[in-house]
């Protein structure tokens, strides 16, 4: 079936933009890229249908990698259900915002190096989901990071975005760390890297080390697709261009985590101490970023914080054992939230680069498709009865009911909490009066508007279209949960009273939320700041390590002891040369001194050892 | 009549190299020092004919003759290369025929 095609061929525009763009037109630049990608998407598609009802999975073998004794490592990949839900995933959004960015990037410079880099990105995402062994994964887990940090820092002559590309690739670096570990335990118990190798024994492994590799994994998760600690890189990311916040910090990369740790579900379901922190950090960071998410006003960074708590609610459904549930909702996020990214950049383009939203407002007259295609998808990440978003949410909150009810309370509190702020951003930006500076707010060219009309009707039907709990039901173990009525309307009423709350706080009565927030001064303060979580990791962690590195490794073990045993022998040659060099006078007399005084020393010598008898 | 004993003419010997090490150590002359260094040479064939005569055996003659040719050789070409200096600096200063330190 050629699947080394899939991900080749966004690799060949890669090479062609990135060797030759400087060279081509615009337009030239634009074709390739994005045709690349589609071609991606109808391979996807043909393979799909040629592979038929993939009742198991589908591999393909190219080289051996690795052959060390009987360890080996084959350069393979397969394809199953879950990967054929990735692969339509990330290459039929991929298509979408690359369509975009022909809009968005129009008057940017960099034009062939941006297109460049999200072909690499799709490149190595799409190795990413086709791997067939974990070390192959962790070659794409390692690029897709490499894409984001070169994307970050797109606009390179500005300091925050280079700093926010390194800060997500530094921080990233702590998970991969952890991901590695997992790797190497999982080398020396099973022996083998290959999938199907390492679930196949799993079942039959102690469970203290399932717990320990799985427990690693979820550190290698959790960096990549931002959890609690290490969540911090994401809202930052935000200082690349949009659609690359739609595409990377949102749609796909971010949901790698989620999708490794499902696709590592057989290790998981014998470490069930290991799940349930998967369940606890979820349901944390979600309610977590959706405090923060509440009191921000770049409206970017709303969908950052947003992202990070949709993506603890992925957790949850896979720490709960729903692993499915996990994987629809990161398939109805992906279009959702592209589209709140994809929305929010028109918004910005419209306004000339203005993210302030209180700069904003009134904007639905200016730009109507760009406001109700983000009403659609606002409904869908409120869980608004009968959209995408309803369906993956609800099935995760039943499961998470299942296992533990009080993270249903809680998810159900942030459903609300995130109905609220989505709605808030979304009242802000196109209701009330027109706030801002710019005065011809213009609606998106038609490359930008055709991606956000396709993804607002797939933020409202695609659930229904692609029913993922009932295509993945024989990829994982079988999970059910009894359809309960009374729950799901308690968690839609929630979303409901969330935007109902918004349309009185920030339309109808705009002046009740600065007096909530001054009679709550203290907590607005903390949350507003982010909970000052920046500062309490830079003096508690970068601070100590920049300074000890520069006082012990740079000035102690560098320029102390390094240089100082280099400079030492330099030294000491020196020392001595200088007092050797006395004897070389070039002056006969003293040489004959020297030879006089020589034999002198050697008769006393003599006459010592006992040679004058 | 009585035999002079050995080591009056080892020290005799002894006194001569010492005279002559001295002498190639302190002077500056350049005729001084080639003396010395034929002062030298003396005593040490001194020590070997004394050797020679306390042994009662002929090999130290030997050494004595070769260390006599070779001196008188080196006097020939060192008196010439001592002359040609003198006739190119006029000088005889030992320290001042240093061109090769430099």
């Amino acid at each position: 079936m050629q699947l080394w095609l899939i991900p080749i061929l966004p690799l060949a525009g890669f090479l062609i933009n990135g060797l030759f763009g400087r060279r081509f037109s615009k337009s030239l630049v634009h074709t390739v890229a994005v045709g690349s990608v589609a071609l991606a998407f109808a391979w996807v598609l043909k393979t799909l249908f040629g592979l038929g009802e993939l009742h198991t999975a589908y591999s393909e073998h190219y080289f051996t990698w690795i052959q060390s004794g009987t360890f080996a490592v084959q350069c393979d990949f397969s394809v199953d259900r879950l990967t054929a839900v990735m692969l339509l995933v990330v290459t039929g959004v991929g298509s979408l915002i690359h369509i975009y960015s022909i809009g968005y990037m129009a008057h940017e410079g960099g034009y062939y190096r941006f297109f460049a880099y999200m072909n690499l990105f799709m490149f190595f995402m799409l190795t990413l989901v086709l791997a067939a062994n974990y070390l192959v994964l962790f070659v794409g887990w390692e690029g897709v990071g490499l894409c984001s940090y070169l994307l970050i820092g797109f606009y390179f002559d500005k300091k925050f975005a280079t700093d926010a590309g390194n800060k997500a690739f530094i921080v990233n670096r702590i998970g991969d760390f952890g991901f590695s570990l997992a790797i190497f335990y999982m080398v020396r118990h099973f022996g083998s890297l290959d999938f199907a190798t390492v679930f196949a024994k799993a079942p039959s492994a102690p469970e203290s080390v399932l717990t320990i590799i799985g427990l690693l994994l979820l550190v290698g998760a959790c960096g990549k697709s931002a959890q609690l600690p290490l969540y911090v890189w994401l809202p930052d990311a935000m200082a690349g261009p949009t659609p690359v916040s739609a595409l990377i910090h949102a749609a796909t990369m971010v949901t790698a985590g989620v999708y490794m740790t499902a696709r590592s579900w057989a290790i998981y379901t014998h470490a069930p101490a290991a799940m349930s922190a998967i369940a606890i950090m979820g349901i944390a960071t979600a309610f977590f970023a959706a405090t923060i998410g509440i009191t921000q006003y770049d409206i970017k960074k709303v969908f950052a914080y947003s992202t990070v708590s949709q993506l603890g609610y992925m957790f949850v459904g896979v720490g709960c054992g729903a692993f499915s549930a996990g994987i629809y909702h990161l398939m109805t996020h992906a279009f959702f939230k592209a589209l709140l990214f994809l929305g929010s950049g028109a918004v910005i383009h419209a306004l000339s680069g203005e993210q302030d939203m209180r700069n904003m407002g009134g904007l639905r007259k200016y730009t109507p498709w760009t406001c109700w295609t983000m009403f659609c998808a606002s409904l869908a990440i409120a869980g608004f009865p009968f959209t995408s978003g309803f369906l993956s949410k609800d099935a995760i909150l039943l499961a998470a009911n299942h296992s533990a009810p009080w993270i249903y309370w809680v998810g159900t509190l942030t459903a609300g909490m995130t109905a609220f702020y989505v709605f808030r951003a979304f009242f802000m930006t196109f209701f009330g009066e027109y706030r801002g500076h710019e005065h011809h707010p213009h609606e998106a060219p038609l490359s930008m508007r055709i991606p956000l009309v396709i993804l607002a009707a797939l933020s409202l039907g695609g659930g229904y279209l692609f029913k993922v709990p009932e295509f993945l039901r024989q990829v994982f173990p079988t999970y059910e949960v009894p359809e309960d009525t009374g729950l799901m309307l308690i968690a839609s009423s929630a979303g409901i009273i969330g935007i109902l709350l918004a349309y009185l706080m920030y339309v109808a009565r705009p002046a009740i939320p600065e007096s909530i927030a001054a009679s709550l001064d203290g907590l607005y303060t903390l949350v507003y700041n982010k909970y000052f979580v920046d500062e309490i990791y830079g003096a508690a962690v970068v601070t100590p390590v920049v300074s000890g590195s520069r006082a012990v490794l740079w000035k102690g073990m560098d320029a102390g002891l390094i240089d100082g045993t280099v400079n030492g022998v330099g030294v000491v040659a020196r020392g001595v040369g200088s007092v050797l060099r006395l004897m070389q006078s070039g002056n006969i007399r003293s040489y004959a001194t020297w030879v006089a005084f020589g034999g002198v020393l050697l008769i006393v010598a003599m006459g010592i050892a006992g040679g004058l008898r | 009549m009585a035999q002079v004993p050995v080591s009056w003419f080892l020290s005799l010997s002894a006194v001569l190299f010492v005279l002559g090490v001295a002498g190639f150590v302190f002077r500056r002359n350049i005729i001084t020092v080639f003396m010395s260094i034929e002062l030298m040479l003396n005593a040490v064939n001194l020590s070997f004919v004394t050797f020679a005569y306390q042994r009662q055996a002929v090999d130290a003659h030997l050494f004595v003759f070769f260390v006599m040719v070779v001196a008188a050789a080196e006097a020939a070409v060192g008196l010439a290369i001592i002359l040609t200096v003198f006739k190119n600096r006029a000088t005889l200063n030992i320290d001042e025929v240093d061109s090769m330190k430099n």
